[in-house]
């Protein structure tokens, strides 16, 4: 995974802002976007679209997930224009970007285990 | 980066990541952090728990952040509660929503921390600014009710004192004054002397509020003081005079016109310092003659070179004296153009009821200023029969056990005692220690006044009461007797009092002698009593007042009786 994935300099700026809740940081953030994965395959309206591509693409820049934020800005930008078909592929898009950046972010979990 | 003073900041966003990273970024800052996760729930907290600012996601479930915003915002009333928006809208129209809700300002995702602590620092400085605007307004206002309160309470007490005399009993007087004139300087006066003649004073102090107000206190009580012991506008005026500059900063004076209304001389005696011209309105031949001021005003010459020289005008019954503040004639308009002398005299010119003549004046005054000032003064007072007024009795506090009932004193007023000196009030003062005579302390003294008039100007002086016979000559009478009142060099007036026990009360004996030449007593008292020409009232007053009236000696001496009953 290189850097246009994930900027690796969001995440340290980020461990350094939440200290000992860093881990947690991440957990929400992985939990949270299973949630939204989960929404957008199985959204029925544009509204519900847009509105869950705006908060997935809020948190994604956040968290430094560069392509997964941009994925959902189209999304976002797209839902109510584009075909059913279009739309579906780009939710495909944005599941596999999220399963390929997963991984780090759990990496990352593990590097920094929460304090008891 | 760390604030002076941490704030309570409420984030409201629905996205969990988020919210703990922007939570973590504002702990670190040193704030305490209030969070929510839907607009319901920050429009919660926010009541429960009054952070200082809030951070508004816009899209959140259940309530968004524009209707939380603007239910937030209503509850907050005047204190600024600064939201910035927690956004990453790209469309204007969503941004233009926030700031229609009341959001004052905007925040990107990613968050960036120094942006974040800079926005807030803004927000903070904005909100101290409206709070101290807040708070100096509240303390203006409670200043200005301070200052209010204040002036009820002078304005109490100082009518207490203003409205001791008869401003408001006396059947002849009519005034118009706004409410708190007072505070402008304005100064209305009027009280009987023991004779029942009356003085009025409409005096103005300079500047405005308190100040203006303070010397209005002193005066009055010298006002009334020496009125009620029957001090003339002269001694009177003096005395003001003396008080004021003593007491008075050098740039603080009183303009003041002085009236002594006498109803049984019917004439008005008039000093006019600073004041705007009066007028004496003469009902018969509808003339109406300035009453201009001759005078620098009460407070600024030493006692030395005051001046308290009078006019005198005799008046025929009806007539009115029509006094007026400077607030009349210099009410400006829109282009500050002044009312004006010539203005008031068209409204003079065009009354046709004498009684209208206020509320012409308001009338005209609206018509020309558009609003009415608050230092607009107006007093009339007209000359009435003397029987239609009636001074209100003196309260005397003493018991009477030390009543003197057997006793006699003479005196002799010598040339340079005359010119300046008025006995008056001492012999009255004296008089009415003795219970007996303060029924009558009203005709007593009418009568002591003419006595003594008559023996100072027709015996000491030599006027010829003959000149008082027209109202030029009336004038001219007056301006003769300061003439040889100054140049007098010899010459006495001797009076004398005795007062006796007799059976069943007492009697007062009143006798005075001049130097002069006399006058031919049978023909003066020939003339019918109700002869009411000017130049004979003293002679006919004395004997319908006093008992036993005789002149002799050619008029040089005068004797006069009053006598009482025993009180119960």
């Amino acid at each position: 995974m290189d850097d246009t994935h994930v900027d690796r300099d969001v995440l340290s700026a980020l461990q350094e802002v939440m200290e000992e809740g860093y881990p947690d940081l991440l957990d929400i953030f992985l939990a949270d976007s299973e949630e939204r994965l989960k929404v957008l395959r199985a959204a029925d309206s544009a509204a519900l679209l847009v509105a869950t591509a705006h908060s997935f693409k809020g948190s994604s820049s956040n968290m430094g997930a560069l392509r997964l934020t941009e994925l959902c800005h189209q999304l976002e930008q797209q839902a109510r224009s584009l075909p059913r078909p279009a739309v579906q592929e780009l939710v495909g898009e944005i599941d596999r970007e999220f399963a390929g950046i997963r991984p780090l972010y759990e990496a990352e979990r593990q590097r920094c285990p929460a304090k008891i | 980066m760390q604030p002076l003073e941490p704030l309570t900041i409420l984030i409201a966003e629905d996205s969990a990541a988020d919210r703990l990273l922007l939570s973590s970024i504002l702990r670190r800052q040193g704030h305490e952090v209030l969070t929510a996760a839907n607009g319901v729930e920050a429009v919660e907290v926010f009541g429960q728990q009054h952070p200082h600012l809030v951070l508004m996601d816009a899209m959140m479930p259940v309530m968004d952040g524009f209707e939380a915003a603007r239910q937030i915002k209503a509850m907050a009333g005047e204190t600024l509660v600064p939201i910035i928006f927690l956004t990453s809208l790209s469309e204007n129209e969503a941004l233009a929503r926030c700031l229609e809700v009341g959001g004052d300002d905007f925040l990107a995702k990613p968050y960036n921390q120094v942006i974040l602590a800079a926005k807030i620092k803004a927000m903070d400085r904005l909100r101290r600014l409206q709070d101290t605007v807040l708070q100096q307004r509240d303390q203006i206002a409670r200043h200005h009710d301070y200052l209010l309160n204040e002036q009820r309470v002078a304005k109490a007490v100082f009518d207490k004192v203003a409205h001791s005399g008869c401003l408001n009993g006396a059947p002849n007087i009519r005034y118009l004054q706004s409410p708190y004139a007072l505070f402008n300087g304005d100064l209305l006066l009027a009280a009987f002397t023991p004779a029942g003649d009356m003085h009025v004073l409409l005096g103005d102090f300079t500047g405005h509020g308190l100040p203006a107000a303070v010397g209005a206190m002193p005066l009055a009580e010298v006002f009334y003081g020496m009125t009620a012991k029957g001090y003339g506008l002269a001694e009177t005026l003096r005395e003001m005079n003396a008080k004021l500059k003593r007491i008075l900063p050098v740039d603080m004076f009183c303009c003041a016109t002085l009236l002594c209304l006498s109803f049984q001389r019917r004439s008005v005696e008039v000093w006019n310092g600073g004041m705007p011209d009066g007028y004496l309105h003469r009902i018969a031949s509808g003339e109406r003659t300035p009453l201009p001021a001759r005078h620098l005003p009460l407070g600024v010459l030493s006692p030395e070179s005051f001046d308290e020289r009078t006019d005198m005008y005799p008046m025929a019954l009806g007539d009115r004296v029509f006094l007026l503040s400077d607030g009349v004639i210099d009410t400006c308009d829109a282009n500050d153009q002044l009312f004006g002398v010539q203005r008031l005299q068209q409204v003079f010119a065009t009354n046709r009821h004498p009684d209208a003549l206020f509320e012409e004046i308001e009338q005209a005054l609206r018509h020309f200023g558009g609003e009415t000032r608050d230092d607009v003064s107006m007093v009339e007072v007209s000359l009435l029969e003397s029987a239609q007024i009636s001074p209100p009795a003196l309260v005397y506090s003493d018991s009477g056990q030390s009543c003197p009932l057997d006793w006699s004193v003479s005196f002799e007023f010598r040339a340079a005692t005359l010119k300046r000196f008025n006995p008056l009030p001492y012999l009255l003062q004296l008089l009415l220690e003795v219970h007996g005579l303060r029924a009558q302390s009203g005709a007593l003294y009418s009568v002591l006044a003419e006595l003594y008039s008559n023996a100072l100007e027709h015996g000491v002086l030599g006027l010829d009461s003959g000149l008082k016979r027209d109202a030029s000559g009336f004038a001219r009478y007056y301006q003769e007797r300061n003439t040889r009142l100054d140049e007098l060099r010899e010459g006495y007036v001797r009076l004398s009092l005795q007062v006796t026990p007799t059976d069943d009360g007492g009697c007062l004996t009143i006798h005075v002698e001049d130097s002069g030449k006399g006058f031919d007593v049978e023909r003066v008292m020939a003339r019918p009593l109700e002869d009411i020409r000017l130049s004979g009232r003293g002679v006919s007053l004395i004997r319908q007042l006093g008992r036993n009236a005789r002149w002799t000696d050619d008029g040089r001496s005068a004797r006069v009786e009053f006598i009482w009953e025993a009180l119960a």
